[in-house]
């Protein structure tokens, strides 16, 4: 594989995960490979069905009714081949996950406390005054007031950001290996999530904890994440050390967001947007996915599926794409290396394409 | 699909100018609006237990063709004031001036005259459209209800509508559950435009929408400011879209305005201390000025409306608080130092250089006395 | 659908572009939610043996007297020369050209049981339209305009949904005297609450949309709001509930009848024939089973209908829920909602 040879805490090979469903199989991964190394920040990003979330759901055995095939290898085991009995012991000890929802972790029925002293009694032996003593450090750490208090209180009964807290407290409360947040900051405030993000950090410098951060928020990944993956349509389309891609992305969607988010590496004064939308997980397009919204797309992108291959000479620097592996960057000058790449590679059929289209009319690429 | 921003970009600049203009009667003067929402107790026999104090009193103004950006966390009173503005709530005291007339008295009636002048794009793109009607009769309910057009008149109107957003005319039969976020953000826009109003409220228009998606509308909403003189307010809790389109930045707490400033000024020199934890930390796609802020972390949560504080707002989460500060509330006033325009309310304004630090070090220290205490021995075949 | 060009493997690029030529000039003419419900109902093999059952029900009520002019036996009047045995006694199915035999004065029970299909339908459909309009109104007004209206329509629901309707029934058919107007109106009387209830629930979360807001930034006043923004979105429900009123007036209907309150002897109802029935046993067994048996056979129809096109309708309570069951997840808000529409193709990029 492309990944460096360093201690590899998690390491994900060929994970493909579908569901069937009355209107077609949904292909939610279509084959992602990559390597969580300890105490590291792996930053995933991509937009509604890019498969992201399916990903980590899939890491902990919570997808049952999917079509689950690859392996997933953690501390020496295939987490994918575990029944539930030997995935509850893994789970919350050794990977824990925050969601964005958190009442999708937490029981509307019991205390914040006596949950978490649950998830404590489980898997590891302490009194359960102990267990108590250390939930109310939990709610304190994660910087919620009055904790001798909240430790009383039901999840309904705490406000949306504290209850964000509570799970995260939760999760962290047998000190992970790996933490895997999915959207954990989204529904909060940015105030509330920079102080979440302060201790998450903390936590992984502490504790020397892996995470992986699942996300749509560029920001998010640019300020907390060692390495990034860049997935759309179920697939990685690049990979690289976080300031790498951001400075020098070589897949076009990633250039693409980073030319369309206001305050990002690649936004000018008028924003580029991306054209067209995701798209659906049934009806895939052929070759590269993105071929249809790229403004570089080829003849080469419709008809066949580019491999995650080394580009550029940053280490671990890898995309798909089908463009040549010196065009990465944002500036001007390399789009138009990529647009001579591209347009001497084109047959009739690809110019009527959204994105090939849009980028004729000079909308699509800086001027 | 016929494009608008290459139309439009021709005859427009890209980016709007901030350039003062001549001080003539603004678009929109909001003065003194006060909304308080009462909460009961009892289906038929109502009593009153406490009121949420949404909005206390705000005053601001937008002048004509500009863009005021209105930040702040939920809660803050944003949204309740935009619908303030657009009277979808009565006030509970202070004036709405639209155009130089009070609109905060006006009779439904006497409004629907004005309602003309101002419209408002929503948030949610799935719940702002109906999904038993066409997007034709959609995008025509405004020439409907203000009796502008009919029949072949507005089907022609509506569709040229479409033509400007950027959507398909021939796609005038569709249902909204036909389209994606983006579309329906244009059609929500293209409702908005029919009635040619001189102010759009935007309330938070690109947040529910995919990354990649989001410029697309924020383009539209810059090429129809230019090309229809529109003013906006724009609301949003993503400070990078609002630094982008703005030309000035109010920032909303707990229902008043803490500053107020040119968009450049208010993001370089920041002087209310919640602004400065604000702008710390709003995430930036760079990873090098991300990582170069220092992130401000404010202790504890955002103090609940029905029990605002007294004195300043602020004052319970503030790492420059003083005993004045919860007793007087300071005065939204042009601070020494400051250019005319960037108003703070504020006792300790943070001085332009000043490196401020909140809770940062706490939860340093929490995290490692966490990491430090012993776990306990692993009940057997856990770990 | 055709197949995905990537199940195809590698399609030539202008049969890519055609497909997608295509597809757009397809859905030009939006295609309405109530279109895509009868295109999922098409596929469901339930509703059509419902469907098909009903319409079954629906041809013997129409050629009722057709069937009788073919038998050359009366629904009311006894056939005193071929009806019975030389003993005088009800013929067996089968016997004496009665294909489902006869009652006990020598009466055709199919004929009967035809004409009878005329008065359950006529009031299982009549009374459920008529309880459909008035819970609709009802249950909009007291939604949308909620505070006292609310309290005072919500309160009168929940008396009529407690009433003890039986005996109301014959108490008015004590005084009136039985009639099929009056059975009608007794069992729309009865009914309308229970739509006007879950209308009214259904208003209550309609009218804090967003588009509400919309329509009421724009100015529309009231009426607009409730017929324009609110109603068509009660359409589907409405016509749920009422696929699965209709068994019930069915089933009411044959009780007053039964009863002897509903409409009155001789008039061959399905109530009535039991009625008639009651008091044979094993023996007569043809007396009371087939018009039981229509009963359920129609009953069950309308149940198993309204359950395919709710499911028609609403197709994500289904198929969402099915997903639930396999990701195992709790709640979910609306970003994962979103997703999942995604996920599904709900939302085709046009």
């Amino acid at each position: 594989m492309y990944l460096s040879p360093l201690v590899s805490l998690l390491t994900v090979e060929n994970l493909t995960v579908s569901f069937p469903t009355s209107d077609g199989v949904v292909r939610a991964v279509r084959g992602l490979s990559f390597e969580v190394e300890a105490g590291h920040t792996l930053g995933i990003v991509g937009e509604t069905g890019s498969g992201k979330s399916v990903t980590a759901l899939s890491l902990l055995g919570l997808n049952p009714g999917a079509d689950i095939s690859g392996s997933a290898t953690f501390g020496g085991r295939d987490v994918l081949t575990m029944n539930q009995d030997q995935f509850r012991r893994v789970r919350g000890a050794e990977i824990a996950m925050i969601f964005q929802d958190p009442l999708s972790s937490l029981h509307p029925f019991y205390r914040v406390g006596w949950q978490i002293c649950e998830a404590i009694q489980t898997h590891s032996r302490v009194s359960r005054a102990e267990a108590k003593r250390r939930a109310i450090d939990l709610l304190r750490m994660v910087n919620i007031p009055q904790p001798e208090r909240r430790v009383q209180a039901f999840p309904h009964e705490l406000s949306g950001g504290m209850r964000q807290r509570a799970m995260i407290a939760m999760a962290l409360a047998l000190r992970p290996k790996l933490l895997i947040a999915d959207e954990p900051t989204t529904a909060l405030d940015a105030t509330v999530q920079a102080q979440l993000m302060e201790l998450l950090t903390g936590m992984q410098r502490e504790l020397g904890m892996a995470m992986i951060i699942i996300t749509h928020d560029l920001g998010l990944v640019a300020s907390s994440a060692d390495r990034v993956l860049v997935m759309y349509a179920g697939r990685a389309v690049e990979g690289a050390d976080s300031r790498t891609i951001f400075y020098s992305p070589h897949h076009p969607y990633s250039r693409g967001l980073l030319a369309s988010i206001p305050g990002a590496t690649g936004a000018g004064g008028r924003l580029v947007p991306i054209v067209g939308n995701p798209p659906s997980l049934i009806r895939i397009p052929s070759g590269c996915a993105f071929h249809p919204r790229c403004p570089f797309a080829m003849d080469a992108c419709v008809r066949e599926q580019p491999e995650l291959v080394p580009v550029s000479e940053g280490a671990g620097h890898v995309s798909a794409c089908w463009l040549p592996a010196h065009a990465v960057g944002l500036s001007p000058a390399v789009d138009q290396v990529r647009t001579r790449y591209a347009t001497s590679r084109r047959g009739q059929a690809v110019l009527g394409l959204p994105g090939v289209a849009a980028a004729l009319k000079g909308d699509a690429v800086h001027a | 699909m016929p494009d608008p921003r290459s139309a439009a970009s021709s005859g427009v600049e890209a980016e709007p100018s901030p350039a003062p203009r001549p001080a003539a009667e603004p678009l929109l003067r909001v003065e003194n609006v006060v909304k308080r929402f009462p909460i009961s107790r009892g289906i038929i026999f109502k009593r009153q237990i406490g009121q949420v104090h949404a909005v206390e009193g705000v005053s601001l103004e937008v002048p004509r063709g500009e863009t005021l950006g209105l930040v702040g966390e939920t809660g803050c009173g944003k949204s309740t004031l935009a619908r303030c503005i657009t009277r979808l709530y009565p006030l509970t005291s202070g004036r709405v001036v639209l155009d130089g007339t009070d609109i905060s008295t006006l009779s439904r009636r006497q409004l629907r005259r004005h309602r003309r002048q101002m419209q408002m794009i929503f948030q949610d793109p799935y719940g702002s459209l109906n999904p038993r009607r066409r997007v034709g009769s959609i995008i025509g309910d405004p020439l409907a209800i203000h009796h502008v057009a009919d029949g072949a008149g507005r089907k022609r109107q509506v569709q040229e509508l479409m033509e400007v957003v950027g959507l398909n005319p021939e796609h005038y039969n569709r249902f909204p559950s036909e389209f994606s976020g983006g579309q329906r953000q244009r059609i929500g826009v293209a409702r908005a435009l029919a009635l040619r109003p001189s102010l759009i409220v935007c309330d938070e228009p690109v947040s529910a929408l995919d990354v990649s998606v989001q410029a697309q509308i924020i383009n539209l909403l810059e090429d129809l400011q230019g090309e229809f003189g529109l003013t906006y307010l724009f609301i949003a809790h993503d400070l990078a879209v609002v630094e982008h389109v703005s030309d000035r930045v109010a920032v909303m707490y707990l229902g008043k305005i803490v500053e107020m400033a040119a968009v450049r000024d208010l993001f370089s020199s920041p002087r209310h201390p919640y602004t400065v934890a604000l702008l710390s930390a709003s995430m930036i796609a760079d990873p090098d000025r991300a990582r170069s802020t220092h992130r401000v972390v404010l202790a504890g949560d955002v103090p609940s409306p029905i029990n605002p504080p007294s004195g300043c707002l602020f004052h319970t989460r503030c790492p420059k608080a003083q005993p004045i500060c919860s007793v007087e509330a300071p005065a939204l006033t042009v601070q020494a130092g400051d250019l005319a325009g960037h108003v703070t309310a504020c006792h300790f304004p943070v001085a332009p250089g000043e490196q401020m630090r909140g809770a940062e070090a706490e939860v340093r220290q929490a995290a490692a006395d966490f990491a430090a205490a012993p776990l306990g021995e692993a009940v057997e075949g856990a770990g | 659908m055709s197949l995905t060009p990537l199940e195809t493997g590698l399609p030539p690029l202008e049969e890519a572009s055609e497909v997608a030529e295509l597809g757009s000039a397809r859905a030009i003419e939006g295609r309405s939610p109530l279109w895509l419900a009868l295109a999922r109902l098409r596929t469901d093999r339930m509703a059509f043996l419902a469907a098909g059952a009903i319409i079954l029900m629906a041809l013997l009520a129409i050629f009722a007297p057709l069937i009788s002019a073919a038998t050359g036996h009366d629904p009311l009047n006894p056939n005193l020369l071929t009806g019975t045995n030389s003993f005088g006694q009800p013929l067996g199915p089968g016997q004496g050209g009665y294909i489902l035999g006869t009652d006990n004065v020598g009466r055709d029970i199919l004929v009967r049981i035809a004409y009878g299909a005329r008065i359950s339908l006529l009031v299982g459909v009549l009374s459920t339209v008529i309880a459909s309009v008035a819970g609709t109104i009802i249950g909009v007004i007291a939604g949308y305009y909620g505070g006292w209206i609310d309290a005072v329509l919500a309160r009168l629901m929940d008396t009529v949904l407690s009433f003890p309707y039986v005996l109301l029934a014959i108490v008015l058919a004590s005084v009136y005297g039985p009639s099929l107007s009056l059975t009608i109106g007794v069992i729309a009387f009865f009914s309308w609450a229970a739509i006007g209830r879950i209308v009214r629930g259904q208003t209550l979360s309609l009218r804090e949309k967003e588009y509400v807001e919309a329509a009421r930034s724009l100015g529309a006043g009231n009426l607009r709001i409730m017929f324009v923004e609110i109603l068509p979105n009660l359409v589907a429900p409405v016509i749920v509930l009422g696929t699965l009123l209709v068994p019930t007036a069915i089933v009411f209907e044959a009780t007053l009848d039964y009863l002897g309150v509903g409409v009155g002897p001789p008039t061959p109802t399905w109530g009535n024939m039991l009625a008639d029935a009651q008091g044979s046993g094993f023996q007569d067994w043809w007396f009371w089973i087939f018009p039981s048996l229509t009963l359920l056979i129609t009953t069950l129809g309308f149940n198993l209908l309204g359950d395919s096109v709710r499911d028609a309708l609403d197709p994500r309570t289904e198929r969402i829920f099915a997903m639930r069951r396999k990701s195992g997840r709790g709640g979910a808000d609306g970003a994962d909602q979103e997703a999942e529409e995604r996920l599904l193709g709900e939302a085709q990029p046009g």
